[in-house]
Formats: C-alpha cells, sequence, structure tokens
C-alpha cells in the first residue's frame, strides 16, 4: 500500500474551499433559517475535512474531534432550532 | 431498573472494544489493560447513565430485527438515497422545481418507527420531513417536486412519496 | 493499484456531491429546497470520502501497521454520526422555520399551514 496522504490534503483543502461558499450564503442570508442552514452545511465540511486531513498527517486524534464536533454542533443546531421556534 | 443499567454497561463495553481495536496482541486485536479499564469504565457509566433509560420496550434486542434493518440499510435505503443525490445535483443545475408540502399517513404506531421513517424521508428522492402530528402519526413532508395531481388529496397516498419505507420499517421496529 | 483506484474515485465521487450541496445552497429559492440540496449531497458526499478514509486504514493494517486500525474504526463511528445526526438537524430547521412563520415560495400546495398543531 502506497503512501497517499498527498491527495488526501488536496481533498481536504478542496472541502475547505466549499466552505467558503456557505459562509458567502451565511453571509448573505435572508432569514435567520437560511443563516442555521449554511451553518449545518460548514459543520458538516468541518466533519468531513477533519477526517481527511487526519488520514493526511496520520494523526488519529483528529478523527477523535471529529466526533466529539459532529456530536456538539448537532445540539447547537437543535438549541438555535429551538430558539427560533419560540421555545426559550 | 437492573435490566436497563446492564443494558447501558454492556452496550458501553461494546463501544469501548470497538474503539480500542488494534491495540493489542489478545485474539490479534485487544490488549488486556484495555480491557480491564474497559470494564471499570463501562461498569461507571451503567450505573451512571442507567436510570435515564426509560422506555419499557425490549422488542429492538431482537437480532433478527438487527439483521433485518441491516439489509435495509444496505439495499433500498442505499440505492433510494443514490437516486435522490442524482436528482439533485439535476435540480440544482437546471432549477426545475415545482415544492409544496403535502400531508401522508403512514400509520405507525412507535416513536422508533416514526423518527426512523422521518430520517429516511428526508435522505431519499426529493423530499423532507418538516413536523409530526403526535396524534395521529401524520407526516407533513415537503415535496421539491409535486406530482400532478397529488395536491388536490387532502392526505396524499404514502407510496407515491416514499414507496415500501413504511412497510419495511414496520417489520424492523414494530 | 486497484484499492488505490477505488480510493480515487470515492474522493471523486465525495468531492462532487459536497460541491452539488455547496452550489444548491446558493442556486436554490428558500429555505426549504436549500436544507434538500445541503442535506443530502453533503452527507452521501460525506460517506463517499469517509468510505475513501476507512478503506484506506483497512489496507494499511492488513499490511501489518496495526497502529492504523482506529483511523478505520473512528472513522466509522464519526460516520455513523454523521448518518444519525444530520437528517435530524434538518428535520428540527424545517420544523422551526415553518413555525416562525416562513412559507415555502412557489409553493402550489401547503397542507401544514391548514392544521394548527400544539
Amino acid at each position: 500500500m502506497s503512501d497517499m496522504s498527498t491527495i488526501f490534503l488536496i481533498t481536504g483543502t478542496l472541502l475547505l474551499a466549499y466552505m467558503l461558499i456557505g459562509l458567502l450564503r451565511l453571509a448573505l442570508g435572508p432569514t435567520v433559517g437560511d443563516r442555521v442552514v449554511a451553518l449545518d452545511t460548514i459543520n458538516t465540511l468541518v466533519v468531513a475535512g477533519m477526517i481527511l486531513l487526519g488520514a493526511a498527517f496520520k494523526e488519529i486524534i483528529y478523527i477523535d474531534v471529529a466526533i466529539v464536533y459532529a456530536l456538539l454542533s448537532f445540539i447547537g443546531t437543535l438549541y438555535i432550532a429551538k430558539y427560533m421556534e419560540g421555545g426559550m | 431498573m437492573i435490566g436497563a443499567i446492564i443494558l447501558t454497561s454492556v452496550l458501553a463495553f461494546l463501544a469501548w472494544l470497538f474503539m480500542t481495536m488494534g491495540s493489542g496482541n489478545l485474539l490479534y486485536l485487544w490488549d488486556l489493560k484495555e480491557i480491564y479499564a474497559g470494564i471499570f469504565f463501562s461498569v461507571v457509566t451503567g450505573v451512571v447513565a442507567g436510570r435515564f433509560v426509560k422506555g419499557k420496550d425490549w422488542r429492538m434486542l431482537n437480532p433478527a430485527r438487527w439483521f433485518l434493518f441491516a439489509a435495509y440499510l444496505i439495499g433500498p435505503f442505499f440505492i433510494a438515497m443514490a437516486k435522490a443525490n442524482f436528482d439533485v445535483a439535476y435540480r440544482v443545475i437546471t432549477g426545475k422545481i415545482r415544492p409544496g408540502i403535502v400531508r401522508i399517513r403512514p400509520n405507525l404506531k412507535t416513536d422508533l418507527g416514526i423518527t426512523m421513517l422521518a430520517n429516511s424521508i428526508t435522505l431519499t428522492p426529493g423530499t423532507l420531513s418538516v413536523d409530526v402530528d403526535e396524534n395521529s402519526g401524520d407526516l407533513f413532508v415537503h415535496w421539491i417536486n409535486v406530482k400532478n395531481g397529488a395536491e388536490e388529496k387532502d392526505i396524499c397516498d404514502y407510496k407515491l412519496v416514499c414507496g415500501k419505507f413504511p412497510d419495511w420499517i414496520r417489520r424492523i421496529a414494530e | 493499484m486497484i484499492p488505490e483506484c477505488v480510493i480515487y474515485l470515492f474522493l471523486g465521487i465525495g468531492l462532487f456531491f459536497n460541491f452539488m450541496g455547496s452550489i444548491g445552497l446558493m442556486r436554490m429559492p428558500d429555505i426549504y429546497t436549500r436544507l434538500h440540496a445541503a442535506t443530502k449531497c453533503t452527507t452521501f458526499g460525506s460517506i463517499f470520502t469517509s468510505l475513501a478514509v476507512i478503506i484506506y486504514g483497512i489496507l494499511w493494517w492488513y499490511d501489518g501497521h496495526s497502529s492504523y486500525a482506529p483511523l478505520a474504526t473512528h472513522t466509522i463511528v464519526a460516520l455513523a454520526a454523521i448518518l444519525v445526526t444530520n437528517p435530524t438537524g434538518a428535520h428540527a430547521i424545517a420544523r422551526a422555520s415553518h413555525r416562525a412563520g416562513v412559507k415555502p415560495e412557489r409553493a402550489v400546495v401547503d397542507r401544514l399551514e391548514e392544521v394548527k398543531l400544539p
């Protein structure tokens, strides 16, 4: 099995570029909901990018951080949704 | 109560074994020290978190249901998900949409079944679950391309929206 | 050679669908259609990029480097977390914004508006 760190690094960097598109929607979004959708997309891309960077740099700890980030960002999304509904 | 503590401990220990795979030579996979630490921490987790397990429903412990669930995930669900993504990519490029929110009645009784159906609907072609009526179990589904004629009926036929998913989920979860 | 081609193919599929998700976020007209694009495409794309990492970890593990085993197993756990949390979060956002009064644009039918849920 050959070393493939470069291709994982390139893929992770491209995901970072996609996050910029999401960031544009986060800045433009007319309603609160649009901004939350953009934030949710960015969170998913961050998790996928962290997994790829973990494979590129051969650091397992990045993937553990990705697990915790996925669960915590989910709780954050739920809290913002609850706030939008007017329950808080 | 004691059953909930034992169940939580066993699940925590299985998760520990999965996460520490490849750490030593016992069965080519585990280190003995990891196993001791895993038993200690999973018993602590079970005692602390077992009291939050409120359910009285043990039917998901049947292994036949697990195999059915795995077959559902690999077979019809994955195919529908792949179709969904090409569908969404097509609509993103061309911009052809005809959106609307319809009501479907899948006749599922348990909370677990409704949750699984709502998540499946969100990940499959052109549909997104928006809200649920908790008395009757009806789901309100945002449909990106409403078929002609489907918007006139009060309760839409679920076969048009999500195919055979409710029948699979009835077999898995109820 | 074949496993490397599979890894390249999976990374390509993942990049394509993640790109579609990001573009859909900009092109779609209202929040519900944006949720369609964002949730489905990024979940599917992340599944494929993570599968590439899982295959990579398993191949190194098979070659005798047991320190690569957590790369595969922990990625499986992260993938399961994405698969469970992503549609649930989308459902929460859609429900909250409908209750906050955002109407679907260009809708031909809206059955949820006719009933009053608690």
